[in-house]
């Protein structure tokens, strides 16, 4: 048998490479939006709070070397102020002598709570250090490794994940529903071959263009320009990465079953996978979204991939965190599988 | 090859129905080694169902086939190395080469590349063998996949309308195939609506009508079997009609405003006379053809 896999292996590879508009939506489509989104989010987080300042002392001195905020500072307090009403500014601090004051604007509530927080904070420390007494409650900060991460450390396992589920289903569907209407599937039924190699060649090369996809995506992210950083553990997300190949080309087998021409299978993968992108975190980290979504969401074998590359990838998760992703997509795979097997036909009638 | 007795294919009585519609409606026949067999008719006869029963791709409602002594459905593996069956001419593999596609298929049966070339020179396109399907002709497309039915070197090959929506150019070049193929002494079962054709290339012809085998014989024994008179048609004024009637052997003279026909039943002493009067100009003999077979077996005229 291995005579007729590798030929149809290679006669599918071909197909494919010659295929510039299959090329395009597999490699530079998805390519595009890591590039536009990756620049687009690139700052997103990085930039510091400003806040104007009027007059000198201890509490400026604190707020400039406290790094959270970066201090704009003004000759006369009304200058300052003008700023803040004009919404340039979340909010000026004026400390002449002892005491400190906060004007801030009202109209951004989160700002303007930052700020309040920050500046008071700030000054209840200098008050409790200036009083000589050791303060009674202990107070440190320490920064731990938290679940928000960088944009282009969250858009490049969603987009990765995204383009390889959207070429594996179409490139699924649609050769199974062209070689069914052009009798190619007919021919290969009057050859004395059975189903397995013809499936295997078509998985192999599937798992192929997607390992290419994933080398090119991660090659471009890893560029200085959008800085992703792999975790220790980026090897545990391979097994995740073939699990949800395999669960997205059973369904794309799927829906080249149910479908009768390529312009159903079109349409048909398109419901099947835009949802998906939408909702599983492609494009923006799934925390942000309403709670029942996020539940919503885990239906969707997308979410699973998604969320088990980024563990692996960029959260340098264990080995131990394989399990559900792992699962949940080889058993959509299975279940997929068997419905798929059941609508299949050789033959349009 | 194996002995499965002298017939390569027996069909008997088979039947097959598509809700109401009689597509085979108790067809029987059988197809000697070495054959070429015709099933003729217009569209809509049922050929195509008939030729898919006896491949093994469709089961009969009732009757039963034996293609080389087994029952080819439910599919039998061991059969389909020893049958070729070619199919529409899309049924290729995308953006491949006439030179790939035979390579892949070649490599399902197991057979090496180096039948592909010599496939390519059978069917006379050694010269566009890198070059991909989607650029071929129509004609070309039929065929390579002719030569994609014969690469693995089968005993029985069937042939769908091999030559349906080609220019009388590339009819004439697949005939040539066609003929090259039974030179191999392969059995040959091939469908078409053109009678013309049929009778130059088959030994043997079934016409079919509804469902329903017609008659069926060799050509030349369908058309002696009408009995029907020869016609020579002659130019106008080449003869007039009372001169023409004088003739020999002129059972009948008609004339319309370009031509004269006489019919005959002994056309060689009439056509010696016409010699003699040196009226040869521009004559036609037309003797009974399979489409008047056709029109005595059905009451109606041919229509492909």
């Amino acid at each position: 048998m291995k005579g007729p896999f590798k030929s149809l292996a290679i006669a599918m590879a071909k197909g494919f490479v010659r295929d510039k508009a299959t090329l395009f939506f597999a490699f530079v489509f998805p390519l595009m939006f890591l590039v536009i989104f990756g620049l687009l989010f690139r700052d997103i987080g990085a930039e510091k709070m400003k806040l104007g300042a009027y007059g000198d002392g201890e509490v400026i001195t604190a707020l400039e070397r406290s790094g959270v905020v970066e201090l704009e500072r003004f000759a006369t307090a009304a200058e300052g102020e003008a700023k803040v009403r004009d919404g340039d500014l979340p909010g000026l601090v004026e400390a002449t002598g002892t005491t400190v004051v906060l004007r801030f604007a009202a109209s951004d509530q989160a700002k303007a709570g930052t700020v309040q927080g920050l500046v008071a904070g700030v000054t209840q420390q200098l008050n409790v250090a200036a009083s000589g007494q050791p303060p009674k409650y202990d107070f440190r900060a320490e920064q731990v490794e938290d679940s928000s991460l960088k944009s282009i450390q969250y858009l490049t396992p969603g987009i990765l994940s995204w383009g390889i589920a959207v070429t594996a289903v179409f490139g699924a569907a649609i050769t199974l529903v062209n070689w069914r209407r052009k009798q190619v599937l007919r021919r290969l039924r009057l050859a004395p071959i059975g189903i397995t190699p013809i499936l295997t060649s078509r998985v192999v090369v599937t798992i192929g263009v997607a390992v290419t996809q994933a080398l090119l995506f991660i090659g471009v992210a890893l560029l200085p320009v959008f800085g992703l950083t792999l975790s220790g553990t980026w090897w545990l997300s391979i097994p995740v990465f073939l699990s949800g190949v395999l669960a997205f080309f059973a369904i794309g087998m799927l829906v080249g079953a149910f479908c009768k021409t390529e312009e159903a299978a079109t349409g048909a993968a398109n419901i099947v996978v835009l949802p998906m992108a939408f909702l599983s975190g492609t494009f923006f980290p799934i925390d942000l979204a309403p709670k029942w979504l996020q539940t919503v969401s885990q239906v969707f074998p997308l979410r699973h991939m998604n969320d088990g590359v980024t563990d692996f990838l960029v959260r340098g998760k264990g080995a131990e965190a394989l399990l559900l992703p792992c699962g949940v997509l080889l058993g959509f795979t299975l279940v997929v599988s068997f419905i798929a097997s059941r609508v299949f036909t050789w033959e349009e009638s | 090859m194996t002995s499965s007795g002298a017939e390569a294919i027996v069909v008997d009585d088979i039947h097959k129905s598509y809700g109401d519609l009689r597509a085979v409606d108790g067809v029987s026949f059988t197809v000697d080694h070495g054959e070429f067999f015709g099933i003729l008719g217009p569209n809509g006869a049922g050929k195509t169902t008939a030729l898919e029963i006896m491949e093994g791709l469709r089961e009969p409602d009732r009757g039963s086939v034996r293609l080389l002594g087994i029952d080819p459905f439910p599919r039998k593996v061991a059969l389909l190395p020893r049958i070729g069956v070619q199919l529409q001419a899309s049924a290729f593999f995308d953006k491949l080469t006439a030179r790939e596609q035979l390579e892949t298929f070649a490599a399902l049966y197991g057979v090496g590349p180096a039948r592909a070339a010599e496939m390519l020179e059978l069917v006379g396109l050694t010269d566009k063998a890198n070059t991909r399907e989607d650029k071929l002709s129509g004609g070309q497309r039929q065929r390579l996949s002719i030569a994609c039915a014969l690469v693995h070197d089968p005993d029985v090959v069937f042939l769908d309308e091999p030559t349906a929506a080609l220019d009388p150019q590339a009819r004439r070049n697949l005939w040539d195939v066609l003929r090259a193929i039974r030179e191999r002494g392969k059995t040959i079962v091939y469908t078409t609506h053109y009678l013309d054709e049929a009778e130059i290339l088959c030994d043997r012809v079934a016409i079919m009508d509804h469902g329903k085998v017609l008659a069926m014989d060799t050509p030349a024994a369908l058309v002696r079997g009408l009995d029907a008179p020869a016609r020579i048609t002659l130019e106008r004024g080449a003869l007039t009609e009372s001169d023409a009637a004088a003739l020999p052997g002129a059972d009948d003279v008609s004339a319309d405003e370009q031509s004269l026909t006489i019919t005959t039943r002994t056309p060689a002493p009439l056509l010696t006379a016409l010699a003699e009067r040196g009226t040869l100009d521009g004559l036609q003999v037309r003797t009974a053809t399979l489409e008047d077979v056709f029109l005595h077996l059905t009451g109606r005229e041919y229509r492909a």
